[in-house]
């Protein structure tokens, strides 16, 4: 029995990834596809055996799906609160990452710990532990700032500091891996120059970490995009979120409460169009500026 | 029964990772059973072993019965979550080819599992026991037509629960009409501004189809070979305006069900009625254990005086699924279930259902030891039964819900009119149907 040739054994290694990437990853996004060009059309009553039919469609779930205002309008409240967000939960952590890198922090450890561990809990358990929080009668912060947490306009910003709150610690940790990264003597050089700790911070630590921040909002914007554990763990204790309240929560809508696994397709794929092109366009941006030396 | 709502959102948001992935990924898998399996004729292979997806409390301690009796059929329950999350989960199961053998199934949400070809129908094998139910819950497993989809388990009619002691301390009588329930609900808000007498939940469609029930809505019929759709018929718009216009002037309340603060609020005494159906008792004393014994049951409120009319909130049948290989055990099973005494008294007893056997509703001994203190209980529920009238459900009851949350949320936000929301409904309702292809009658 002959070997196998040398030239096979590259194949060989990498048929588990090929198995494993053609069974999780194409062939779910080839359905995908599959049941965004097609429908059912019922005859009749639609009762009984035969009733029911998958007929080819082409496109028109796409067309429904760009026309649907109900779905830009989701776009629109999740840039809002992805804008939000961005800027608070990626300020934070990058507040925390210089103020822990810092020489004269003390409880360095026990301070990192602390505000990474949100991140441990998980979504659905923040979500209702804050939800608690918020609901008007059994509210302690209603105490401390009387409104209505979940109100039309409030809901916005208390679904929003539910994601700072958890995802601060994470993007931190990030952040902080990456300063820590950063030679010592370029800061000894800096304080011989006469800068001082904010100005090593702002002029030295800021720009060598771009590349960590590029990435820590590249994540995050795709974790903003496909907001759904939040409103809809929410959703049931206040009149204030629709069942489309965001693109995401829509397709589970189409696909699970209304049955319309068609629908659903097809948006999916527009929200994944959407969250490639705003990504790789963030990346475009600023790629150049960021990875110049690399 | 219905399942706690945070229990359906911790659900939901375990259905996520399906989501974000790819459709698909969640329903992979080889059929359990194919269709053109080998017919239960062959020899058989040990025993036939049926999976069973029901949310009844206890379910799996009456399996248990069945099992030591039976041990050529082995039934294995799969506890589900509930409600319309359950029946979402059924039929994507059923479309990705491995359902269940038999599921608990929501009465209207039967109409959506026929419509997509999930439940069998098991006219030749129910024949002999169509006799131990109402004609009113035989209807809603045949939908009118020759098939039979389903085995009636249990029926939710609608009642009025309410603060007996609340209802004396402030002076109120029990409401015999909708009118008498208004003026107790402003007399509520002069007594006790931080109380309630009721609140309006957008949360909860199948409460407010009980409530339109109740007025004479028809929301679905089938005529020949065509679908009438009239969500927001004379009935269901009065209903609508009636709370709509009580929520308005402040009158009661809009929280949601089944929340925190709703549970609260029971428990502290700020809502004093809950219109609600017989499986009530259970959610009281789980949701509101302090209040125990200080709540009392009357008929709903009606149109006009002297009516006896009540809708249902609720109730389900066991189905078997179109693809299962063991139709006839499966068929045996459910008709044990809910037919046998020993089966029916183990349902009262361990899972709490208002049996739909008409034999068995008369025969309900003790009252709920959550209303010990009301001990004809059962009575009055038999008595609200016989007067409790329901409609056909159409094969889109998940469109239509949605859209009342969506329309009702919306309505509560921006304090738009309840009716407006109602022909929301309809229109979502009849597109839905439209863009399938159904057939629908002008």
């Amino acid at each position: 029995m002959r070997r196998p040739g040398r030239g096979a054994w590259p194949y060989l290694f990498l048929t588990p990834a090929i198995v494993l990437f053609t069974l999780f990853l194409a062939v779910p996004i080839a359905y995908t596809v599959y049941l965004a060009m097609h429908r059912t059309r019922v005859s009749g009553l639609g009762l009984g055996k035969g009733a029911r039919r998958e007929v080819f469609v082409g496109f028109d779930n796409f067309a429904a799906a760009l026309a649907d205002a109900e779905l830009w309008q989701g776009w629109l409240r999740v840039l809002g609160y992805g804008a939000l967000v961005l800027v608070v939960m990626l300020g934070l952590a990058l507040l925390f990452a210089l103020l822990l890198d810092s020489a004269r922090v003390r409880l360095a450890r026990f301070s990192r710990i602390a505000i990474f561990l949100p991140y441990a809990v998980p979504g659905v358990a923040a979500t209702l532990l804050w939800g608690f929080l918020y609901l008007p009668s059994l509210s302690p912060l209603k105490a401390v700032l009387d409104v209505d947490y979940l109100g039309a306009t409030t809901v916005t910003y208390s679904m929003a500091n539910v994601a700072v709150w958890g995802g601060t610690g994470f993007n931190m940790l990030v952040l902080y891996t990456a300063l820590r990264a950063i030679p010592r003597d370029l800061y000894e050089a800096a304080r011989l120059d006469g800068a001082s700790e904010v100005q090593i911070a702002l002029r030295v630590k800021i720009p060598m970490l771009t590349p960590a921040i590029v990435l820590t909002t590249v994540f995050s914007i795709i974790a903003t995009i496909q907001v759904f554990t939040e409103p809809t763990a929410l959703r049931p204790l206040t009149n204030t979120i629709s069942s489309t309240w965001s693109p995401l929560m829509k397709v589970y809508r189409d696909a699970f409460v209304t049955g319309d696994l068609y629908s659903a397709a097809a948006t999916s794929i527009v929200i994944a169009a959407i969250s490639l092109f705003l990504s790789f366009g963030f990346l475009r941006v600023v790629r150049d500026r960021a990875f110049r030396e690399g | 029964m219905r399942a706690n709502r945070l229990g359906a959102a911790l659900a939901v948001a375990l259905s996520v990772t399906c989501v974000s992935g790819a459709l698909v990924s969640c329903g992979s898998g080889e059929p359990a059973g194919s269709p053109e399996a080998a017919p239960e004729t062959a020899a058989p292979q040990g025993p036939v072993k049926l999976t069973y997806w029901a949310w009844a409390p206890n379910m799996d301690k009456i399996v248990k019965v069945w099992n030591a009796a039976n041990p050529d059929i082995q039934v294995t329950v799969s506890k589900q979550a509930g409600g319309d999350d359950a029946a979402a989960k059924y039929l994507t199961a059923a479309k990705a080819g491995n359902p269940p053998d038999l599921v608990q199934a929501e009465y209207q949400h039967l109409p959506s599992f026929i419509a997509a070809d999930a439940v069998a129908d098991l006219k030749a094998e129910t024949a002999p026991i169509k006799g131990e139910f109402s004609d009113g819950l035989w209807n809603l497993v045949t939908l009118g037509t020759d098939a039979v989809y389903g085995v009636p388990q249990d029926s939710g009619p609608m009642m009025l629960f309410y603060r007996k002691d609340l209802f004396d301390k402030y002076g109120i009588e029990v409401p015999e009409t909708w009118q008498d329930y208004a003026e107790a609900a402003r007399t509520v808000r002069k007594k006790d501004p931080k109380a309630y007498l009721g609140t309006f939940s957008s949360k909860d469609p199948g409460a407010f189809t009980g409530l339109a029930q109740q007025a004479g809505a028809q929301w679905w019929s089938i005529s020949g070979e065509s679908w009438k759709v009239n969500v927001a018929d004379e009935p269901t718009r009065k209903v609508a305006d009636y709370w709509g216009g009580l929520v308005k002037e402040g009158a009661i309340d809009d929280m949601p069900y089944f929340t925190p603060e709703w549970n609260k609020a029971l428990n502290d005494g700020k809502l004093l009625t809950w219109p609600s159906a017989v499986w009530a008792p259970g959610v009281l004393s789980s949701n509101a254990p302090k209040a125990k014994g200080k709540w009392a049951v009357a008929p709903l409120p009606q149109w006009n005086a002297g009516e006896n009319f009540s809708g249902f909130w609720g109730g389900s049948s066991t189905a078997v699924s179109a693809r299962t290989p063991h139709k006839a055990a499966a068929t045996k099973f459910a008709t044990w279930l809910n037919t046998d005494q020993e089966a029916i008294d183990l349902l009262v007893k361990e899972a709490a259902i208002y049996p739909a056997t008409t034999k068995a509703q008369s025969a309900l001994g003790e009252a709920p030891a959550y209303f010990s203190n009301q001990p004809d209980f059962w009575q009055q529920a038999a008595t609200v039964s016989a007067g409790a009238r329901g409609f056909t459900f159409g094969p889109n009851v998940g469109v239509t819900y949605n859209a009342f949350k969506d329309g009702f949320d919306k309505a509560l936000q921006d304090g738009t009119p309840f009716s407006a929301a109602v022909r929301a409904m309809q229109d979502v309702t009849v597109a839905d149907m439209r863009k399938s292809g159904f057939q629908i009658a002008p």
